[in-house]
């Protein structure tokens, strides 16, 4: 239970969650767990079971594409506040990137298979949770537009 | 400033505004592979003042003229131009070495509402070369440092090769009464710094949206996609200012080239609080 509240503080503490009622937090906290990561520590391997979902507390975290033979190439990175993994919601629930910290990362996990039952249990739950997710992944999908078009490129 | 001194500095030009003034390049620095900066001073030995944020018609003798932001000025009098070389005029001025001389009409239109800002959070925002005509905008406020709330500087970049002022910015994220920050679009494995898009930094930095002052400068498509940011985080336009580039050749609201709606940018710009201008920013072919 002390682990429990001590997690709840935890999402309270973080943008993702801090909005959300205390009742739901204290629920979800059931799915959370607390980590910690060193400097090149991977945290998500591209084409693994995507289990889970993570919050970064503190630190930097690349997402990087592995490319046979070459460099990765490195997409974006996150940072304290961010939100990253939304792969636990699509099918075939595995990790489109490598994410791997550049620095001393803190960040709390979120577990896929704990938060699918308790979103099936309450549908109110699932929808908050999605209505949260939306906006982020919309806004990550425009940053990727505005890359694309290259605005600081070369006109000639 | 207020906004009758600000009109006061928009009107500041020299006696006959088409007649270009010689000036000398008394030093050229290259900043980036395809922009460089010239370090002026009037031939004639007359003073030259200018407001944040204003522009000079630059001649290239034989070549034509450009419209050039400002991007700071030495403590001895010289004036500073930041180009990118993308045609013509900027290919010329480019070629041009210590010695050589310009022609100069100037300086134009109405600058960075830093007198506005006073007292308020101050964002300076830039992607790519906008970061020129935002830096006497940002020796103004850090000069008189005390007169503002939080400054943060947030600038995008499209790699860290295309990084411009490198140095200034670390000067400027050395101090502490100044939140500055940096991401570029694309990097190689190695960068140690941010990688995602201006709007980006936005989210994350702290500042009281209703009581700042955002100036914004970058590509047209940057500088949209920022003052969303900006709204979203709960800005009001009028308290928004962007930069706009339009073709110039007269500087002084006689030949049309630079029509922006029903506004001309060289007199009522090239900066505008975006409520002025939201609805021709969004519309295709102006
Ligand atoms: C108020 C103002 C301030 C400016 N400040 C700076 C500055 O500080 N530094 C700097 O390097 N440039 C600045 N510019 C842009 C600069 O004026 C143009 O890049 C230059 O006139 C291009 O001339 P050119 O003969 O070299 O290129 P051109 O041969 O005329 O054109 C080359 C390419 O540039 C594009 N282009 C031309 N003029 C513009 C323009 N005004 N805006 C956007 N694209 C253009 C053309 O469509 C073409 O693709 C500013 C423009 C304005 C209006
Ligand atoms: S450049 Fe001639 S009216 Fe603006």
């Amino acid at each position: 239970m002390v682990e429990i509240d001590g997690l709840s503080k935890l999402l309270k503490e973080h943008p993702f969650f801090a909005d959300w009622s205390d009742d739901y937090r204290d629920l979800l906290a059931g799915c959370a767990a607390n980590h910690r990561f060193d400097a090149n520590d991977y945290i998500a391997r591209e084409g693994q079971p995507a289990d889970k979902f993570f919050l970064v507390r503190h630190g930097t975290v690349v997402l990087e594409y592995p490319v046979p033979g070459r460099e990765p190439v490195l997409l974006e990175t996150l940072h304290e506040g961010g939100v990253f993994g939304w792969s636990w919601m699509i099918a075939p629930y595995r990790w489109a990137f490598d994410a791997r910290a550049t620095e001393l990362v803190r960040a709390v996990s979120m577990d896929a298979t704990c938060l699918r039952g308790k979103c099936d249990a309450d549908h109110t739950l699932g929808y908050e949770l999605f209505r949260q997710f939306i906006p982020i992944m919309a806004r990550r999908l425009e940053a990727t537009r505005l890359r694309l078009l290259d605005v600081y490129g070369s006109t000639r | 400033m207020t906004a009758t001194a600000e009109n006061r500095a928009a009107a500041v030009a020299p006696a006959d505004p088409m007649v270009p003034r010689p000036f000398r390049i008394v030093r050229r620095q290259r900043e980036l592979s395809d922009t460089f900066t010239m370090e002026l001073t009037a031939e004639d030995g007359q003073p030259f003042d200018f407001r944040p944020g204003q522009f000079n018609m630059l001649y290239a003798f034989g070549a034509g003229v450009s419209a050039i932001s400002i991007s700071g000025e030495k403590s001895s009098g010289r004036l500073l131009h930041t180009v990118r070389a993308v045609g013509t005029v900027t290919d010329r001025l480019q070629a041009l070495r210590k010695g050589d001389v310009v022609g100069l009409r100037g300086p134009f239109g109405r600058p960075w509402p830093v007198d506005r800002a006073r007292r308020r959070d101050v964002l300076i925002i830039a992607g790519g070369i906008g970061l020129a005509p935002l830096r006497p905008a940002i020796h103004h406020v850090l000069a008189n440092r005390g007169d503002y709330g939080r400054v943060l500087i947030l600038y995008g970049a499209r790699t860290p090769d295309d990084i411009l002022f490198p140095k200034d910015l670390k000067a400027w994220r050395s101090r502490f009464d100044v939140f500055v920050d940096v991401t570029v679009d694309r990097a190689a494995p190695g960068w140690a710094g941010k990688i995602g898009v201006v709007p980006d930094l936005i989210e994350r930095a702290a500042f009281s949206a209703e009581d700042a002052t955002a100036m914004v400068c970058g590509p047209e498509v940057m500088m949209l996609f920022t003052v969303r940011a900006l709204l979203r985080a709960g800005m009001a336009e009028e308290d928004v200012y962007v930069s706009m580039e339009r073709n110039m050749k007269c500087a002084v609201g006689f030949c049309g080239h630079c029509q922006f709606g029903g506004r001309f940018v060289c007199k009522d710009g090239p900066v505008f609080a975006y409520t002025d201008i939201a609805h021709h920013m969004t519309v295709r072919e102006l």
